[in-house]
């Protein structure tokens, strides 16, 4: 079907005839019988043939069957040059030759193939994988049914402006594709299933248009802000030999800098900055590399002023004096938000089920505070899913990365400040310290409650964990199923990897697959990683377990079991309530349909099945700690461990 | 708004309120009613509190002026009307409360103090 592929060597449909006469001509002499697998039976009493004594004897020749390099050779060719480290994937013939030439030609590295057992699996730990390196793997899955299982983790990438290559491979050519099963999975355009919630898309038809689009397609991924990729990939192009006399090339690629912040706008924000009696700044993915960190810190400390991190990236360190809760911003006159994902949600509150079960807007700032925005995803904004949230109206918008714009706001604010601000300034930083400490005193007080129940408290769970990995360089992978944030409430968390964020698009099922590529990514940075995993989230693709003990990633995993689907379980409590009835528990602890127990799961033993070291069910908190420190020194020997921990709801 | 009415409320009620409504209650039972009503699902088993709902147990407000709030409440919470809840389970919901012992001091756990 391209015109780089040989038109008159044998082609593809040629090809798998030849494979087909092959299968009856065993004597040819292949690799496989040089080194030595077991010659055909005959009677001792013919001679051999002249070609039995080629095929046990002679150095085979050299047989391409297919008339030249294939051109999913040259595919890996083009994924060398932008360094993808694994590609973690669920095999599928619609991309057999590329996956042939991935770990044949490519030797398996760079990228290393990772088996999963779920497509969503595959998506999930490229989306951890990136949260940890700053890095995008690429992940293949079968283009129609296995996009179909990818798509709610590509959504959670999407929302979390995570970038992630999906290839998906698709049989185009209608004539000559197998029919059957490959043609149920086929389709005309399969990027159209994820069209809504990708960066981009493309359905390169020669060899040199793909490798045009995988370049093309790793830039817009990679330019902030963020997002997934989805390239169709012809069965046919990457079965088909490449052309003679084809001079293929490979684009460069070039790390496209991040958008900054206008400077004139920049300048305006930094004077209503440094001119706020209480300036409020609230950070959601603000902190886009570990970078930002620092630069926000800068930032606050100029002005004292009180940040609000709401938690898609570790922004700021959780214990500095001006960390605050949301809050803070009922007192702010201005109010910046640095990459929100919902401004009207930061400055309006909603109160689920009014009288008429409808939900009630009330708001949370001032109406005359000032706003400023600054955030990447304005410049990404697509039509059908409304992940861009309500309207919220502002005073200074600016259609930037925050983490690019903030070297410039720090100088701006330097060059706002008088003596005289900067003596006011001080002294917000003073009061900020004594608050701090209440906000501390408050939190441990609110730990110590039920400390010794059972199920365990969220709490203590979250304190015997910390306690045993605080000395260590521990990463908390994933923290699924809210476990009333204890961890950001109480931990000490003041480097970027300390703290992940969440899923994006609050798809459940994200935890399980994105602390294991998370992990793998900390495994060969040498740290130690840490995962709370809820019930519901792993039951989805709990397969992904099996593939950390395939590939030796290393993690601890501590469930946050509480045997439901906690939030739903609330969720028809307050329906049932409003309605003015008893919620029907059928024998259950809370409503039909939304417990995990009779039977309970016993997840230790799902993760001993598949190579896992586990222990559970843990419900006696005197037991937790002696449990993690043996899961732990597993963990240090390189094996993943699991503790089934019975939890407290929330 | 809405916590000014219930503080407000609950300040009335210790001014004017002796405390015999709920020394009937039975906390052994008022421990299945907090159950099988749903209120650990928001505030915890032990009435602990967390991100779904705020501390109960021992809670400061008089019987009454939880009673008025169970039943009407601030849209947060779901209300829980006579007709689901009696008086007398959530009387004895609120012996359970007040029957859970206070916590040991922060300070005093090693955990909480690393
Ligand atoms: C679906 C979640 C949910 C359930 C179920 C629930 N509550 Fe609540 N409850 C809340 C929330 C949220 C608040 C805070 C309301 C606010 O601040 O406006 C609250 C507040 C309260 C308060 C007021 C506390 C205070 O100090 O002001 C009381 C008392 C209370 N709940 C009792 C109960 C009882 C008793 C039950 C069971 C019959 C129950 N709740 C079930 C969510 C829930």
């Amino acid at each position: 079907m391209s015109e780089d592929t040989a038109k008159d060597g044998p082609n593809r449909r040629k090809f798998l005839t030849g494979a087909a006469i092959a299968g009856v001509a065993p004597a040819i002499a292949t690799p496989a019988a040089a080194q030595g697998a077991a010659p055909r039976q005959v009677p001792s009493a013919l001679p051999p043939t002249v070609t039995q004594i080629a095929a046990e004897t002679g150095t085979p020749g050299e047989i391409n069957r297919l008339g030249g390099k294939p051109g999913s050779d040259f595919m890996v060719d083009v994924m060398k040059t932008l360094d993808f480290k694994y590609t973690p994937s669920n095999c599928a013939s619609s991309f057999r030759a590329l996956h042939e030439s991935l770990i044949n030609y490519g030797e398996n590295k760079a990228p290393e193939y990772l088996s999963c057992m779920h497509e969503e699996s595959g998506v999930g730990m490229a989306h951890g994988y990136f949260k940890i390196t700053g890095k995008p793997l690429m992940t293949m899955v079968h283009g129609t049914v296995g996009l179909q299982h990818a798509t709610m983790a590509i959504y959670n990438a999407y929302c979390d402006r995570v970038p992630v290559i999906i290839i998906g491979g698709n049989d185009m050519d209608a004539a000559t594709r197998p029919p059957g099963v490959p043609t149920f999975h086929s389709a005309q355009d399969i990027n159209a299933i994820v069209r809504d919630y990708t960066k981009w898309d493309d359905t390169p038809t020669t060899l040199q248009a793909f490798a045009q689009t995988m370049v093309r397609g790793y830039k817009i991924a990679m330019t902030p802000p963020y997002g997934p990729v989805s390239i169709s990939l012809d069965a046919g192009l990457q079965q088909e030999p490449i052309a003679a006399g084809k001079n293929l090339y490979i684009p460069k690629f070039t790390m496209p800098s991040p958008p900054a912040g206008e400077m004139g706008a920049v300048k305006d924000a930094a004077r209503m900055l440094v001119n706020a009696e209480n300036p409020v700044i609230v950070a959601d993915r603000a902190a886009r590399t570990p970078k930002g960190v620092g630069l926000l810190v800068e930032l606050a400390e100029l002005l004292q002023c009180s940040v609000v991190d709401q938690g898609n990236r570790m922004n700021f360190p959780n214990m500095h004096h001006l960390a605050r809760p949301l809050g803070a911003v009922a007192q702010a006159d201005v109010i910046m938000g640095l990459e929100l994902s919902d401004f009207w949600g930061v400055v309006n509150t909603y109160t689920d089920n009014g009288v008429h079960g409808i939900g009630i807007n009330g708001t949370r700032a001032k109406a005359t505070a000032k706003l400023i925005s600054i955030s990447s995803v304005e410049l990404l904004t697509k039509s059908n899913y409304q992940d861009f949230q309500r309207f919220q109206s502002v005073d200074i918008s600016m259609p930037a990365d925050a983490e690019a714009t903030l070297p410039a706001l720090i100088e701006a604010v330097k060059s706002e400040l008088t003596a005289d601000r900067k003596n006011a300034i001080a002294q917000r930083g003073e009061r900020a310290k004594k608050v701090r400490e209440d906000i501390r005193a408050r939190e441990l007080a609110a730990a110590s409650l039920a400390w010794d129940a059972s199920p365990i408290s969220t709490a203590r769970m979250c304190m015997e964990l910390y306690a045993q990995i605080k000395d260590l360089d521990w990463s908390l992978v994933a923290s699924e199923g809210n476990v009333s944030n204890w961890p950001n409430r109480l931990w000490k968390m003041d480097k970027h990897h300390h703290w992940l964020g969440r899923s994006g698009g609050y798809g459940v099922g994200y935890g399980a697959p994105a602390s294991v590529g998370a992990a793998l990514a900390n495994r060969d940075l040498g740290r130690f990683s840490v995962s709370i995993q809820s019930d519901g989230d792993l039951m989805f693709a709990p397969g992904v377990l099996w593939t950390a003990a395939k590939h030796k990633i290393p993690m601890l995993s501590i469930m946050h079991n509480n045997r439901a689907w906690h939030q739903e379980v609330m969720h028809i409590q307050r329906m049932a309530s409003f309605r003015n009835r008893p919620s029907n528990y059928g024998g259950d602890d809370g409503p039909v349909g939304t417990m995990i127990q009779n039977p309970d799961v016993e997840y230790h033993k799902l993760a001993e099945s598949m190579g896992w070291w586990a222990k559970g069910p843990i419900k006696d908190p005197a037991q937790l700690g002696p449990a993690i420190r043996e899961a732990i020194a597993v963990v240090k020997s390189g094996q993943p461990a699991l503790l089934n921990v019975w939890t407290q709801p929330r | 708004m809405r916590m000014t009415k219930i503080i407000t409320a609950a300040a009335i009620s210790l001014l004017a309120l002796s405390s015999a409504a709920y020394a009937a209650g039975d906390a052994k039972k008022g421990k299945v009613a907090f159950e099988k009503n749903g209120c650990w699902q928001c505030h915890g088993y032990q009435g602990q509190g967390g991100v779904a709902g705020p501390v109960l147990q021992r809670t400061q407000l008089p019987y009454e002026a939880l009673n008025n709030f169970v039943r009407e409440t601030s849209g947060a919470m779901p209300p829980f009307s006579k007709k689901i809840l009696s008086d007398g389970d959530l009387e004895d919901i609120y012996a359970y409360l007040q029957s859970i012992p206070a916590p040991a001091d922060p300070k005093t756990i090693k955990l909480l103090n690393p």
